[in-house]
């Protein structure tokens, strides 16, 4: 067995016990990244060297019999949406192209002080905002499974990365299935934990009030053993909530006894694929013969969470991405960064050079009011954005700052928060029968690239069951339940009441120790 | 719900973008879109319901008022387009250029 094929809770039993050192594992990934990112196009960045040095001084401090922290060699690699201080973190975007924060992330704190070693930093859309990975700024990533579909997004090159076994664990964020679905798509393990769960400081900001990191890993015990390190309060974000965190790798061994499973009447209507309904199906027979009921649960307002989300995101983005304004950090028009030369994967420093004359490529329009407003500085700042900005970090901009402009806040932004309010109690009340429910991730396998790119609606729909989970503060977590007549991996998504991650993780075990669907890896080319 | 050319051209100065010929029509369609579908709330009834703003009850987190080290100015400059040696730098927004 080749050693990136182990999980990482295997991997670090045989880190703890001397069989392999921090520096052999983390030379067989970055060796693997080597042959395989070309085609899948995971990473941003691989911090080759950083990551090695870092290998190196935890076997030395393990030789030396110094404490060593829960994570000690394990490589992880991070979403480009968390702050590294001093290292490139882009976010998928021109905008933050050549963007150092001065400080890392909470979650990048608390793995460093995991001793776990940081191996890069993955793709994902810009901003976060996708379901396919196609919105980086940079390139898409692909699916390990089949090349020509998407990873799913907006993780996309977290989950890709994990199935592709070019890192054992890795870190995404989950806005309306940011995590859950690319792990559905590539037949990982992912959870979004419950809002609060993880501290959100150095998280670069989508929508705040649904905004959450989770962990993604081979199986679900791996992502209770990295969601321990991710998870805790912390002062810095005043949202995190202030509770215990139970020992996850622990206690996920214990099955749940008399388990009661919901399965959502209408997540199973128009739009399920055939595949993806018959393995969930499927999966829920396998609970069944574990001991589990199963009971029809009803979301009546599930079918307006779509549209409640894209209301609700966009206006939080609109307000959270009015801090780009070429002056501060990011890009600024007229202020270009030299062309990079092309990497694989891994990117030389930039610098940056002032242009004289920068042409501008889209006038601006002109008009009365436009004219007004329209001094030197909105000139830059609107030009800097119009630039450094993709076309869905824009549209959503624009519909976020339709929808709480004066006239139509009401209209949109007041009463998604009032539908809001009857999804979570759809949900409070499906708890009230059930102790997790179950479903389907995604209303198909991975879709081809190119396929949607031109239709922001169907993408959207594409978060139909993942979206309620953000809206209503829940966790959930997928995992791989299933392939399609074509090959390609099918995620059960399981979701359970606020701050039960521990219930997700032991159900999500439990169905892992009956299935083997979660130890099928994609064959890449060069393998052959 | 559909959305004028005019009207996205406003958003678009609200939101700090310029959009080009091509950008705004597509952006016109598509946020026309977006709005159609979204408009769907419009049949529920929420005139007795409280808006949910926060997925958890939060409350105000305080703490001591008390000075801690911030982030020293050689940082925080660090990653502007146009500096000095204390100051960021922007067009001149006051007088004639």
């Amino acid at each position: 067995m080749h050693l990136t094929d182990h999980s990482a809770t295997d991997l670090l039993a045989l880190l703890n016990s001397g069989q392999v050192k921090a520096v052999e594992v983390c030379q067989a990934y970055l060796a693997r990244i080597e042959r395989r990112d070309r085609a899948v196009k995971a990473f941003l960045q691989v911090n080759a060297a950083a990551a090695l040095a870092r290998a190196e001084q935890i076997d030395r401090r393990r030789r030396e019999k110094q404490p060593l922290g829960p994570l000690a060699g394990l490589p992880v690699a991070l979403k480009d949406v968390l702050c590294t201080e001093g290292e490139l973190t882009t976010c998928g975007s021109r905008m933050l192209e050549s963007f150092r924060p001065p400080y890392d992330a909470t979650v990048v704190a608390r793995l460093k002080a995991a001793d776990a070693v940081l191996i890069g930093k993955t793709n994902m859309d810009e901003f976060a905002m996708g379901g396919s990975n196609e919105n980086s700024a940079f390139f898409p990533t692909h699916n390990p499974w089949d090349l020509d579909r998407v990873p799913g997004g907006s993780s996309g090159g977290s989950a890709a990365c994990v199935a592709a076994r070019m890192a054992p664990l890795a870190v995404g964020s989950d806005t309306g299935g940011s995590i859950r679905c690319p792990a559905g798509l590539c037949g990982i393990s992912g959870m979004k934990p419950t809002y609060g769960r993880v501290s959100r400081y150095g998280l670069v900001a989508f929508a705040s009030s649904l905004d959450q990191i989770g962990p993604f890993g081979q199986t679900a015990e791996d992502c209770a053993l990295l969601l321990e390190v991710l998870a805790g309060h912390d002062p810095k974000d005043s949202t995190s909530i202030d509770r215990p965190v139970p020992k996850y790798s622990q206690t996920i061994r214990q099955p749940l006894q008399g388990l009661r499973l919901g399965l959502v009447r209408e997540h199973f209507g128009d739009g399920l694929d055939g595949d993806v309904e018959s393995s969930v199906r499927e999966a829920v027979r396998v609970y069944q013969s574990l001991g589990a009921t199963v009971r029809e649960v009803s979301l009546p307002h599930s079918n307006y969470a779509v549209a409640t989300y894209y209301i609700i995101a966009p206006c939080e983005a609109s307000s959270n991405l009015a801090r780009y304004d070429g002056v501060h950090y990011g890009y600024r028009s007229g202020i270009s960064p030299l062309p990079l030369g092309e990497g694989q994967g891994v990117r030389a420093t930039r610098i940056w050079t002032v242009a004289a004359n920068h042409p501008h490529p889209n006038p601006l329009p002109k008009g009365e009011e436009t004219d007004r407003a329209d001094n030197a500085l909105v000139q830059m700042y609107r030009r800097s954005r119009a630039e450094g900005f993709g076309a869905e970090v824009k549209r959503r901009i624009m519909l976020g700052t339709y929808a709480l402009s004066a006239g139509y806040y009401e209209a949109y932004y007041q009463k998604a928060l009032k539908v809001r309010r009857l999804i979570r109690q759809d949900f409070d009340r499906a708890f009230e029968e059930v102790d997790l429910i179950v479903g389907p991730v995604t209303p198909t396998p991975a879709f081809k690239l190119g396929e949607r790119i031109d239709d922001p609606l169907a993408m959207y729909l594409f978060d139909l069951y993942t979206v309620g989970a953000n809206l209503t503060g829940i966790p959930g977590m997928s995992i791989p339940c299933g392939f399609s007549a074509a090959g390609l991996p099918i995620g059960l998504h399981l979701q359970a009441p606020p701050f039960e991650e521990e219930r997700l993780l032991r159900g999500a075990y439990m169905f892992q120790q009956a299935t083997d669907w979660h130890t099928k890896k994609p064959e890449l080319e060069e393998e052959n | 719900m559909a959305i004028s050319r005019n009207e996205v051209e406003k958003v678009a100065l609200l939101a700090r973008l310029s959009l080009s010929p091509d950008e705004l029509h597509a952006m016109t369609r598509q946020l026309g879109d977006i709005l159609g579908y979204v408009d769907q709330l419009s049949q529920l009834d929420t005139e007795h319901v409280e808006p949910m703003a926060h997925a958890l009850d939060v409350t105000n987190c305080f703490r001591e008022d008390r000075a801690q080290p911030s982030l020293d100015r050689e940082l925080a400059l660090a990653n502007a387009p146009r500096r000095d040696e204390e100051c960021y730098l922007v067009p001149a927004v006051l007088g004639e250029l």
